[in-house]
């Protein structure tokens, strides 16, 4: 797997990273010298193991239904740059 | 993904492609006649149904609705860094409650994954949701149409996942406000297969599947707070031929927006295949107040989505124990109900459904017709409750639980009718009566002098006195013109202010007059 300069650039702009063009090629061999390493990882046979979903052997521990949380405004909006009214506040998003 | 079909989308898991519809045929009243022939439509749904709990999904903050802006938010919910989700028990619960409601299998071991895109109301840059391995599978829905016919909608998939923040962008004229109450909010994402041939089925599959959930008490099902609200996607194509491009028309949160949304679009669609054009695979907006569906642009480039297990979270694995607890726990579902309605009570498909669509209405029509054995007549009862209770309520603007008249009162109304202390034109306005003051039947009856005469003595000498008094119209009628004989009991009644037995009068009348 090769990511090309177009890959890249769709890549970018779904992460909302302004990457100038020049910079696209660079990255390109980067990120595949990366996959390249991941890829060696192919070489293992995982036939019959089972995929690891964590580095812990355990399931999901769940939380009661309680509300004991929240009520919080001043902190949630406190490094929010232009807050209004209790509100963030951005420019305006039109569909 | 491929434009050309829905069928062919290799780049998604198999499980998760939409669906072959598994209904087969079709109802020919649902074809539309287009300028070259016939057309099909194909719907399939994704129902959002926000979770009944007290804490959101991942945090302890409050779900209620309303309260002051970024009040009901934790800083897991504000998705401040390090921050981890830790998994309500009572989300995971009711999702499997809807799945075993609608008759799905639960799986025993879901994993959830990141869904990523940008949208400030969504301050984590990601949705926590379930995409390959959802907690609830294939599942089905009976939908009942106002004919009395009925189809079924399969279901695809149930999963659990975040609701975003609330966008308002009208306090504002150049910034758009951002309230995280809702952001964490547990929903469930219901998926439906493409079984869907109209906009009045889409409706109505979407007005069972709340009354489902409302009966289940895992949804409260307020579309205007926008507790339910649905993605619906529409195709069209020559009946029997393969499923054409579709769109989808997000966020659609009424019944009659779904009918409107659905028939706009298709008839849309079709206007451009016959003029030879091709459908663009997009996602669209209803506008409720112009009645069209227009492109939502700005979402375009958001399906790349790039879904991955979210690794602040290990799989969930429930036991069957704990899925067999919830099975046992179920109330009686409105097509059970309806069954016995109709089995008990002697009803209708039509009647049996309208009372059972709300768990509410279906208790109170049990109180009126069986209270502790005292049987009434369950046809009088329902006829009472859709036709003037129901009218009360509307003009009034009263949910069930708020009406002024109990379901005993009701009963004792009825018992007067039954009886035949009143006639049940008089009961009509004793009803009206008993709404606006909360008194009992009897006591209004009483009070008011409203009890039907039907001591024929009385009333032989009133018909008598008519006879006497209107020989034109008594001549009339002997000479074989029927229709006064309505003209002599109208005036009967005004001389008895409608308290006199109608079938009594009749017989008298027809005695008299006669000879």
């Amino acid at each position: 797997m090769a990511l090309d300069t177009d890959t890249v650039r769709r890549i970018a702009r779904l992460a909302r990273i302004h990457v100038d063009d020049g910079e696209l090629a660079p990255l390109a061999d980067e990120l595949n010298n990366i996959l390249g390493w991941i890829e060696q990882l192919d070489e293992v046979d995982t036939e019959g193991v089972a995929p690891m979903t964590s580095v812990v052997e355990m399931v999901q521990r769940l939380r009661a239904d309680e509300v004991n949380d929240g009520d919080l405004q001043e902190d949630v909006l406190a490094n929010a740059p232009d807050p209004a009214d209790g509100f963030f506040t951005v420019p305006k998003v039109v569909e | 993904m491929s434009d050309a079909s829905s069928t062919s989308e290799d780049d998604i898991p198999d499980h998760l492609v939409a669906h072959f519809t598994s209904r087969i045929g079709h109802n020919s009243a649902d074809l539309i006649e287009g300028e070259t022939g016939s057309w099909e439509i194909v719907i399939g749904m994704e129902v959002h149904a926000q979770v009944i709990s007290e804490s959101k999904l991942f945090s302890g903050a409050s779900t209620e609705f309303g309260g002051a802006p970024n009040s009901h938010v934790s800083l897991v919910d504000a998705a401040m860094p390090g921050m981890l989700p830790v998994l309500n028990i009572a989300a995971v619960r009711q999702a499997v409650r809807t799945g075993l409601g609608l008759e799905a299998q639960i799986n025993l071991r879901s994993v959830f994954d990141r869904k990523n895109y940008f949208y400030p109301d969504l301050p984590q840059g990601y949705q926590i949701s379930q995409f390959s391995d959802p907690i609830v599978g294939e599942g089905r829905v009976t939908v009942d149409l106002a004919d009395g016919e009925s189809f079924e909608v399969g279901i695809v998939r149930i999963h659990l996942e975040q609701d975003a923040g609330k966008s308002i962008h009208d306090r504002h004229p150049t910034r758009t406000y951002i309230d995280l109450n809702r952001s964490g909010v547990a929903l469930m994402e219901i998926v439906s297969k493409p079984d869907i041939r109209s906009g009045e089925e889409a409706a109505a599959y979407l007005a069972k599947l709340r009354s489902i959930l409302r009966y289940l008490g895992t949804c409260d099902g307020n579309m205007q707070e926008g507790s339910m609200r649905a993605d619906v996607n529409v195709s069209v194509r020559r009946p029997g031929e393969d499923l054409g491009t579709r769109c989808e028309i997000k966020n659609v949160n009424s019944l009659r927006s779904v009918r409107e949304a659905v028939d706009y679009e298709a008839r849309r669609q079709i206007e451009i295949l016959e003029e030879g054009g091709e459908i663009d695979q997009e996602t669209r907006l209803f506008d409720a107040d112009r009645g069209e569906t227009r492109s939502m642009r700005s979402k375009e480039e958001a399906h790349d989505y790039r879904y991955f297990p979210d690794p602040d979270l290990l799989p969930v694995e429930i036991d069957q124990a704990f899925v067999d607890e919830i099975k046992a726990s179920l109330p009686e579902l409105p097509d059970a109900k309806a069954q016995r309605f109709a089995a008990d009570f002697g009803l209708n498909a039509y009647d049996a459904g309208v009372l059972v669509a709300e768990r509410e209405t279906s208790e109170f029509y049990e109180a009126v017709v069986d209270p502790d054995g005292a049987k009434r007549d369950p046809k009088i009862a329902a006829n009472w409750l859709t036709g003037d209770f129901f009218r009360r309520l509307n003009a009034d603007d009263l949910e069930i639980a708020d009406s002024p008249v109990s379901a005993a009162q009701l009963g004792g109304l009825l018992d007067l009718i039954a009886d035949g202390t009143i006639s049940g034109k008089i009961a009509k306005d004793v009803f009206d009566e008993m709404f606006d003051t909360g008194k009992d039947a009897g006591d209004i009856v009483e009070a008011k002098g409203l009890k039907q005469i039907s001591d024929s003595g009385e009333i032989s000498a009133i018909v008598d006195q008519i006879i006497a008094d209107n020989p034109d119209q008594a001549d009339e009628y002997r000479g074989g013109n029927a229709k006064v004989a309505g003209w002599f009991t109208g005036q009967v009644m005004k001389a008895t202010q409608g308290k006199a037995n109608p079938q009594l009068v009749n017989e008298l009348l027809k005695r008299k007059l006669g000879g």
